[in-house]
């Protein structure tokens, strides 16, 4: 018997229903195995009911639940409910989920901070209220899934490794638990290393890198020893394809969008002590808030007190 | 008070959104609205961020179309920083966005448009979507997920990621073409232009011409249209200058840095998604089917309608074909899909025109860049419409305000009309079932929202 499925986004992009299809054939190949019972990007199921007459949201009994997007409002937190209720594993996918991810950088403001900015911008027509009728209310600020359900799964990445989502729904097939990298970005990353060098001051990204286009990432120095803010030692690996983590193969510094190394690790903290160990400023770090960028959630970014 | 039927979710599109139909004691609809559920923040939460960091942070606002995200936000951060790519990185940016704009264009019209044609309207919704495609019709399936997957991976391979793109930087683009790499593109491109003229014919054969009656009616509205032209009037998706036309084809044309005195967003009580629309008509906002004020789309439909002609041949030919059976300004909106084709072609042949140009693998690709105060403004053609990214920075070259009119947004308005209209023609006497409620959310799928 065919693997139920079913599959919701919250305050997401779409990114990770899209490294679901990023599969690309391995996927049509799964889904001999597996049944979709609602997955609203690509299929028609309804909350309620297909005409829409039933007054309670309902999502069909799964074996397997993938969740992918931040919890930001009160419908949010009804599907995260009903899924968690109807499926017996629930996958966090995407760094959104796990850790809160873009959206989380909100958390930097109150909600009425952030609405007063969004409709009073020079092109809008300031509303005298803001939206309320049939859209759902804001929560108080942006959660990863796990502080409001149990988790079973964490699938990090933004977007994630589709390797990594076909290695965990063979492993869950198959009644195995799934395994993910438990390395750092850097630990994975063949750039080369020197040691301690000369950096004492860190530089925006302003410039490219220096490498030999015509060499391979094993040619380059390692972008944190030519100056820049790279993020792979306090990252999660993963993002890696043919060996070389994505953004360092365009020869662009990481930013973190794993998550941290260990899942409760906090990517600012361990970045400046990384940088201080090695005797580089942090100070000279502009914005150190957003070393939090993907993993916001978890009261780890919050309004600054006036 | 009669009854409400709540179409929630609105499926097999990128987002968030419910439709309420309202229906009077006889059954017959009063009114219909289109809730957008959505609200994020992003012209909050990007303020005090470093300005080249956030090309890299709002490419998260869609991960069907980050690329056009970064791209719009790296020229607007080039706009802050008085900085120009030079040739080769602007070639580079534009390549990526046109080999986004065919991932899309495969994305939208065969993953989640085609299933309605396919399995058809009122097929069981457990199969009438891709997955029912690929047991039905395993060949083509096979094909799509291979050609999207081919999009994929060119983007992939050469520029790190294909979604959430960080390659391109403030002043060009992260690193050069190595001749390998364009000869490889070249390929892929040649593939995919092959595909494209098949995904048209067959969309000609297999769903235009077999749904003439939905396609006249289902949906369809009177709107202006907004797009980008060049100086001689071809279809641009990557720069050029904006294109307002009114319903009566009438356009203004002018510049990406004079939109604030075209365009104003209007805000509803049930939409978390603002609604823009032609301020500079002095007529002001109605949603109202029957005399609509200063609405206007973007997307496909919008571009097609604003373009005077295509500079590359295959494309120009399906252009002038579709002109010719369907006139100028195209109203029905089932025609986006036929225009979101001709945009395939064109995609395709202008990556091939851009990978043939030697200059492409230049070294040179970008401008060392100095944070500074300033303001840019920058624009691109997104897939779902004219995308719009406005920083002003302060002296460290942090921003301090952002304003961004999103493509999807331009729609919003039509939307609501296509969804009134198309409830309003299809339910009467309180007789509604699966099929004219799906019928209702096609006229939405048609936009891509």
């Amino acid at each position: 018997m065919a693997v139920r499925v079913a599959e919701e986004w919250l305050s997401a992009c779409s990114g990770c229903e899209i490294a679901i299809l990023n599969i690309g054939e391995p996927l049509v190949d799964l889904l001999d195995k597996l049944e979709f019972v609602h997955i609203p990007v690509l299929m028609d199921h309804k909350y309620y009911g297909q005409c829409g007459e039933k007054k309670e949201l309902d999502i069909p009994e799964a074996d397997i639940g993938i969740v992918s997007g931040a919890v930001a409002n009160e419908e949010h937190l009804e599907v995260l409910h009903k899924m968690r209720e109807k499926c017996d594993i629930l996958i966090a996918l995407g760094t959104c989920a796990t850790h809160g991810g873009i959206p989380a950088l909100l958390n930097c403001w109150t909600m009425d901070e952030a609405l007063e900015t969004i409709f009073n911008t020079p092109t809008t027509q300031k509303p005298s209220s803001y939206p309320n009728e049939g859209v759902p209310k804001l929560l108080d600020r942006v959660y990863a899934v796990d502080e409001k359900v149990k988790v079973d799964v964490y699938l990090p990445g933004c977007p994630p490794n589709p390797r990594h989502i076909v290695e965990v729904i063979n492993a869950l097939l198959k009644g195995d638990k799934p395994s993910l990298p438990e390395k750092s970005v850097c630990d994975t990353c063949p750039a080369i290393r020197k040691g301690k060098g000369n950096v004492k001051k860190i530089k925006r990204f302003l410039e490219n890198a220096k490498i030999d286009p015509n060499q391979p990432i094993e040619k380059m120095q390692c972008l944190l020893e030519q100056g820049f803010m790279c993020m792979g030692p306090v990252t999660a690996a993963g993002c890696a394809i043919d060996g070389v983590p994505r953004c360092i193969s365009a020869h662009v510094p990481c930013r973190g969008c794993f998550g941290p190394v260990k899942k409760d690790g906090n990517q600012l903290l361990d970045m400046l002590n990384a940088l201080a160990s090695n005797g580089v400023d942090w100070k000279s770090i502009v914005d150190r808030k957003s070393l939090l960028r993907f993993s916001g959630a978890h009261g780890r970014l919050r309004p600054t007190r006036k | 008070m009669g009854k409400v039927l709540n179409i929630q979710p609105v499926t097999r599109i990128e987002g968030h959104a419910s439709i309420s139909i309202f229906l009077d004691d006889s059954g017959n609809v009063k009114d219909t609205r289109l809730n957008i559920l959505s609200l994020r923040g992003f012209e909050k939460f990007i303020e005090g961020r470093p300005a080249e960091e956030v090309p890299r942070i709002v490419n998260r606002i869609c991960g069907i179309c980050p690329w056009m995200h970064h791209l719009a936000a790296n020229k607007a951060v080039d706009g802050c920083f008085g900085v120009t790519p030079p040739p080769a990185g602007h070639k580079l940016r534009e390549l990526c966005q046109l080999i986004a704009h065919i991932n899309d264009k495969i994305l939208h019209f065969f993953f989640l448009a085609a299933p309605d044609f396919v399995i058809g309207p009122d097929g069981d919704y457990t199969v009438r979507n891709v997955i029912g495609i690929v047991r039905q019709a395993p060949e083509l399936a096979s094909k799509v997920v291979k050609m999207r997957q081919l999009s994929h991976l060119m983007l992939e391979r050469f520029a790190g990621k294909s979604i959430h793109p960080m390659a391109g930087v403030t002043g060009g683009f992260s690193k050069p073409m190595t001749e390998d790499e364009r000869t490889e593109l070249l390929e892929g491109a040649n593939t995919l232009l092959d595909f494209s003229l098949y995904a048209l014919d067959f969309a000609k054969e297999n769903v235009f011409s077999k749904y003439e009656d939905i396609i006249k009616n289902l949906g369809t509205i009177k709107t202006g249209f907004l797009g980008t032209v060049d100086d001689e009037g071809n279809l641009r998706l990557y720069d050029g200058h904006l294109r307002l036309m009114k319903p009566d084809g009438s356009y203004k044309d002018f510049s990406y840095e004079e939109y604030t005195d075209y365009i104003e967003e209007h805000v509803e009580p049930f939409s978390y998604a603002k609604m823009p629309y032609a301020k500079i008509w002095n007529e002001g906002f109605s949603m109202d089917i029957n005399d609509p004020k200063g609405i206007y789309r973007a997307n496909t439909l919008a571009r097609i309608n604003v373009a005077d002609k295509i500079s590359t041949p295959k494309a120009q030919e399906a252009f002038e074909e579709f002109r010719e059976k369907w006139g100028r300004p195209v109203q029905n909106t089932l025609l986006y899909h036929w225009a979101r084709l001709i945009e395939l072609v064109y995609a395709c042949e202008r990556a091939i025109e851009l990978l043939n140009d030697k200059d492409i693998t230049d070294t040179n690709v970008r401008t060392k860049a100095k944070p500074k105060a300033g303001r840019g403004i920058g624009c691109v053609e997104a897939p779902r419409g004219t995308l719009i990214h406005d920083y002003t920075t302060d002296e460290n070259g942090c921003i301090l305000k952002a304003n961004m009119i999103v493509g999807t947004t331009h729609n919003i308005a039509p939307m609501n009309m296509s969804v009134a209209q198309a409830a309003k023609s299809l339910i009467k006497e309180g007789k509604y079932n699966e099929e004219l409620l799906n019928k209702v959310e096609m006229a939405v799928r048609a936009y891509d929202p």
